[in-house]
């Protein structure tokens, strides 16, 4: 009854935080599991999100067994 | 299609040499009239500090999801025979390549267009981040890609 939280790069460091995982019934888009993995804390600006592996917008819904992930601007290539 | 990571070291010649082989095995020799492809390097140099190395970190899962849905998208924009795409993670340091991305099509239009699109939709897309190691040993995250055309 989880959904799965990971974070990147400059996320990861800033928040001391690798992956954790959030009570599903409490969270009803990716920003309730931001607020609920980081125990309230601010989201930067330009924090990008995913929900299982694809581009996603913060005020996308989310369900139990999903996979979601904040990270930075890509810089990839 | 072939999607590559690589850990250690990436040789572009190499890797388009092996997939040449294995497109002339597949389709025959002379299948092709155009093969496009880029490679970007690691600079020395960055926002005016010199750069001594870098850490790339990627999400894998999304990293390979990403990657493969880019190169689908291209393989349905233009008409191509194949393309590879291949990408650095860990640690690299200057003058190694960090990135190929290569198309066979039959003419240079699609072949050209399709390459270019390859990069930009990854430079975009893929979930790699770059950490560098400056001159004086202090590390920082690289926190925008530069824009992908001169105008």
């Amino acid at each position: 009854m989880t959904i799965k939280v990971k974070f990147f790069a400059t996320l990861r460091e800033n928040l001391k935080i690798d992956q954790v995982d959030v009570a599903a019934d409490e969270a009803g888009d990716v920003v309730d599991v931001w607020r609920l993995a980081t125990g309230g804390a601010d989201m930067p600006e330009h924090v990008l999100c995913s929900v299982n592996l694809e581009h996603m917008p913060p005020d996308t819904r989310v369900k139990e067994g999903d996979e979601i992930a904040f990270f930075p601007p890509v810089t990839g290539g | 299609m072939p999607i590559v990571i690589l850990d250690t070291a990436l040789h572009p010649k190499q890797l388009l040499d092996e997939h040449q082989q294995h497109l002339d095995t597949l389709h025959g020799q002379g299948s092709y009239g155009a093969l496009a492809t880029f490679v970007g390097t690691m600079r020395d140099s960055n926002e005016g500090d010199e750069v001594k190395a870098m850490r790339l970190e990627h999400y894998p899962e999304m990293t390979e999801k990403q990657l493969a849905n880019i190169v689908s998208t291209a393989a349905e924009r233009w008409p191509l025979i194949d393309s590879l795409v291949a990408h650095r993670v860990g640690l690299i340091l200057p003058g190694e390549p960090i990135v190929l991305t290569a198309v066979w099509s039959k003419h240079r239009a699609a072949a050209f267009d399709a390459c270019r699109y390859l990069m930009e939709a990854l430079k975009t897309d893929a979930t790699f981040w770059k950490k560098e190691t400056l001159a004086n040993d202090k590390e920082r995250w690289v926190e925008k890609n530069t824009p992908g055309y001169s105008s």
